[in-house]
């Protein structure tokens, strides 16, 4: 595989200043000397080690962290409720080798949740821990703006604390529903006035209210609603049981044909915590039918930032949609489905490639033939198209420290110039004995993560090909589609993981904890367009109302994922 | 309703009245198969209630309402290859003022709560909002079967049915008529007495 080295960008710590780096992955020891008296205990997680400390010694143990040892990544932050504790997980990771990892653990009593906010550390941690105090119920001291955000303010209770009553009726006042613009809302002597974009709106994607206050046509501040689409995924999954019953849940997160890169993301959180190895020929099938998702995932990004920004649903939209269309030709014959294929088990994908396979080879390898020539129509269209550079080359500019802080990945983070995808730098699946690269581009513009997406549908061509003559090439005996699975897991009470795989947005993650029965006892998502999401004030503040717009699309959200 | 219009026995053309009346050199744009069929004066007798609801069915605007996973294959439904346009009700629009009808494609996850339907969150069926008239089952229905039940929709204005209204009745009530149970207590010191409150029971949805 080639590798280009990452450069050093300025402002992170060299490598061999960081505490703890050895030559072979991380030294706790050295880390907990560090963190010193302010370490409670360590746990074992499958992932990484974790690190309890303090509620209220967070804030110093992260910035330690941050700056001495070189964690400048907040995947995700898990909460959950014990019989006798609450318990806030702060995943932290590196964004020059995101397989260092660590986890800060913080135990807080059932009676008085709260403990310190991690805000000031890491940006990043702002939305998370409002997630965390809206579903489960811990509090957070020194949070800018501790409010629920994904269920409505009117919400009772915390539905993932161990007391909820789903049954329990909601009451909900009329005068919520007031229309905050039916009366005259105009002060006299304001010059700003108040907007809302959404949540019903052609460019939001899905359902995302936008509350924008706008000083003439300029973007003076802005604030993204979310939870229209929460749809409960991590209730569900906890309630189902390992084998078979959450993997049909991971399709409708990223539904925008991600489905088996989302699966992928439980498939490898599941098996390292019960401990499956899947046989290599499953992990080429995966690899090949994952970036067929991701190629049509990336299509309509691009059929819709066109829609976006320069409104045109005739060609490029179609176009788009055209290309989509041939891949869930191709993902239907494999998966038997055209959207949520459902195809992954664990310990292996579902079934072999349909028979006759020269058949379905041929058809992808037409697929693939076609591309290049399909792509270049895309770059016709859109990024050598003036209207669109106009609109899009220096508007919604997101900087790398930015980015980083924000806990931003995949091709919103690639297209600011940091050289992160998981693909490589954490492998799994069959990626790192295959031959391609990874796209990243400094503009940190629109243009930039357009170009990104674009580029990446290349790679994945490549990927698929490869892959595709692994397959036809496989001696017919050992096409080991499935590895030995018990009929229930029970994994061991209380082990913990936490593993992330690049899903079409960036990173996502999965953290399992688990209690000896077929069920999890909790089940987190780290969703990567919920932090991506995170970045829409930085690049929109102070810019024209248009170029939100255009940043908007460039991040490629999808509502289920981002609410989950 | 159409006369004969063929050309006479012993083989000689005659002109139609339709192609006099057309002139040499007009160009045929009128002369759609359909008219064809319909021979040289055509006319159509019919209800004008029954006619408006053909032209109803036949040109519908759909509301541009992409809310979940469903709504990617609605796209798909819109785009090439499907073109739900050939059958007269393919143009989205961005506002409800100007669209005829709502495809509510998901989340609420749409006719029965779907894989969602233990969720806290989920209202489980749209038809607990809002009348409906077609439902479309599969999760999410293939773009074939969004098709069919455009067709059906369709055949049922043409019809001139319209959904029965089978929408629970939330009603408003006053907080103070609410009986007093935990909720309400703990709920006292923030809503009036006379606020108007809806109290959606999930234990009671479907
Ligand atoms: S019915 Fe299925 S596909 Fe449709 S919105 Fe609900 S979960 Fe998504």
């Amino acid at each position: 595989m080639s590798l280009e080295e990452p450069e050093p960008d300025e402002g992170v710590i060299e490598a061999a200043e960081e505490v703890g780096v050895t030559t072979d992955g991380l030294d706790y020891d050295e880390l907990a000397e560090l963190v010193g008296d302010r370490l409670l205990d360590r746990e074992e997680h499958v992932n990484a080690e974790g690190f309890v400390v303090r509620p209220d010694e967070v804030q110093d143990v992260l910035f330690d962290l941050r700056d001495e040892a070189g964690f400048d990544h907040l995947s995700c932050v898990t909460a959950q409720e014990y019989d006798d504790r609450y318990e806030s997980i702060y995943h932290l990771k590196k964004y020059d080798d995101p397989t260092q990892e660590l986890s800060v653990v913080v135990p807080s009593p059932t009676d008085d949740p709260r403990n310190e906010s991690a805000n000031p550390v890491y940006r990043t941690a702002d939305w998370h821990e409002r997630e965390a105090y809206d579903l489960v119920g811990i509090e957070y001291d020194d949070h800018p703006d501790l409010r629920r955000i994904l269920l409505p303010e009117t919400w009772q209770g915390h539905p993932l604390s161990q007391d909820f009553d789903g049954e329990e009726p909601q009451i909900v006042t009329l005068r919520e529903h007031a229309n905050p613009l039916q009366e005259d809302h105009r002060a006299d002597d304001a010059d700003t006035m108040f907007v809302n974009i959404g949540p019903h709106h052609p460019a939001t994607h899905g359902v995302l209210h936008i509350e924008t206050v706008l000083d003439g046509e300029q973007v003076a501040d802005l604030e993204p609603d979310i939870g229209y689409l929460h749809r409960c995924e991590e209730q569900m999954c906890q309630q189902g049981t390992y084998r078979h019953q959450i993997m049909p849940y991971p399709d409708r997160w990223d539904y925008i044909s991600a489905g088996i890169l989302n699966e992928w993301a439980y498939a490898r959180a599941a098996e390292d915590l019960a401990d499956i190895e899947v046989p290599e020929y499953a992990r080429v099938v995966r690899t090949m039918s994952a970036e067929l998702c991701r190629i049509a995932a990336h299509m309509l990004a691009a059929g819709t930032f066109a829609l976006d920004v320069i409104g045109d649903f005739t060609a490029t939209f179609m176009y788009a949609v055209q290309q989509r269309e041939r891949v869930q030709d191709i993902l239907e014959d494999l998966t038997g489905q055209r959207l949520m294929f459902n195809y992954l088990r664990l310990g292996g994908v579902a079934w072999d490639v349909p028979e006759p396979r020269e058949e379905f080879f041929e058809k992808t390898r037409d697929y693939l033939d076609d591309l290049p020539e399909n792509v270049r129509e895309f770059h016709n269209l859109l990024t050598s198209n003036e209207i669109m550079q106009l609109r899009t080359v220096d508007t919604g500019v997101l900087p790398p420290e930015e980015a980083r802080s924000y806990g931003a990945t995949g091709p919103v983070a690639r297209g600011s110039g940091i050289d992160y995808d998981l693909r490589r730098d954490d492998p799994y699946g069959h990626y790192d004995q295959l031959d391609w690269d990874v796209v990243t581009e400094d503009g940190c513009d629109n243009y930039s993560r357009l170009l990104v997406r674009l580029r990446e549908v290349e790679q994945s061509a490549r990927i698929i090909e490869q892959c595709v003559d692994l397959l036809e090439d496989w001696p017919e005996e050992d096409r080991e589609t499935q590895a030995n699975v018990p009929r229930t897991l029970r994994p061991d009470p209380d082990t913990e993981v936490y593993r992330a795989v690049e899903a079409a947005k960036g990173e996502l993650g999965i953290y399992i904890r688990s209690d000896g029965t077929d069920k999890p006892a909790r089940f987190k998502i780290r969703s990567p367009c919920f932090s991506n999401l995170q970045t829409l004030p930085v690049m929109s503040e102070g810019e024209y109302i248009p170029d939100m717009i255009a940043s908007l699309g460039s991040l490629d959200i999808v509502l289920g994922e981002v609410d989950r | 309703m159409s006369s004969d219009n063929r050309p006479s026995a012993d083989g000689t053309d005659t002109q139609s009245t339709q192609e006099a009346r057309l002139g040499e050199g007009v160009d045929s744009r009128f002369n759609s198969t359909l008219r064809e069929a319909f021979g040289s004066t055509p006319f159509i007798l019919t209800k004008f209630d029954k006619f408006m609801n053909w032209v109803r069915g036949s040109s519908m605007f759909m509301l541009q309402f992409g809310i979940a996973c469903c709504s990617i294959e609605m796209m798909h439904t819109y785009a090439v290859k499907h073109d739900l346009d050939r059958f007269g009700a393919g143009v989205p629009r961005a506002s409800p003022r100007q669209a005829d009808v709502i495809i509510v494609p998901g989340t609420i996850c749409t006719v029965s709560g779907g894989p969602f339907q233990e969720g806290y969150n989920v209202v489980k069926g749209a038809e607990e909002v809002i009348p409906c008239d077609i439902h479309v089952p599969g999760c999410p229905p293939r773009p074939e079967a969004l098709i069919y039940g455009v067709a059906k929709l369709q055949e049922r204005i043409a019809n001139g049915e319209s959904a029965p209204v089978t929408v629970k009745p939330y009603e408003l009530e006053q907080f103070g008529d609410l009986e007093r149970d935990e909720l309400v207590e703990k709920l006292a010191d923030r809503i009036d007495e006379d606020d108007l409150v809806m109290r959606y029971n999930w234990a009671e949805s479907p």
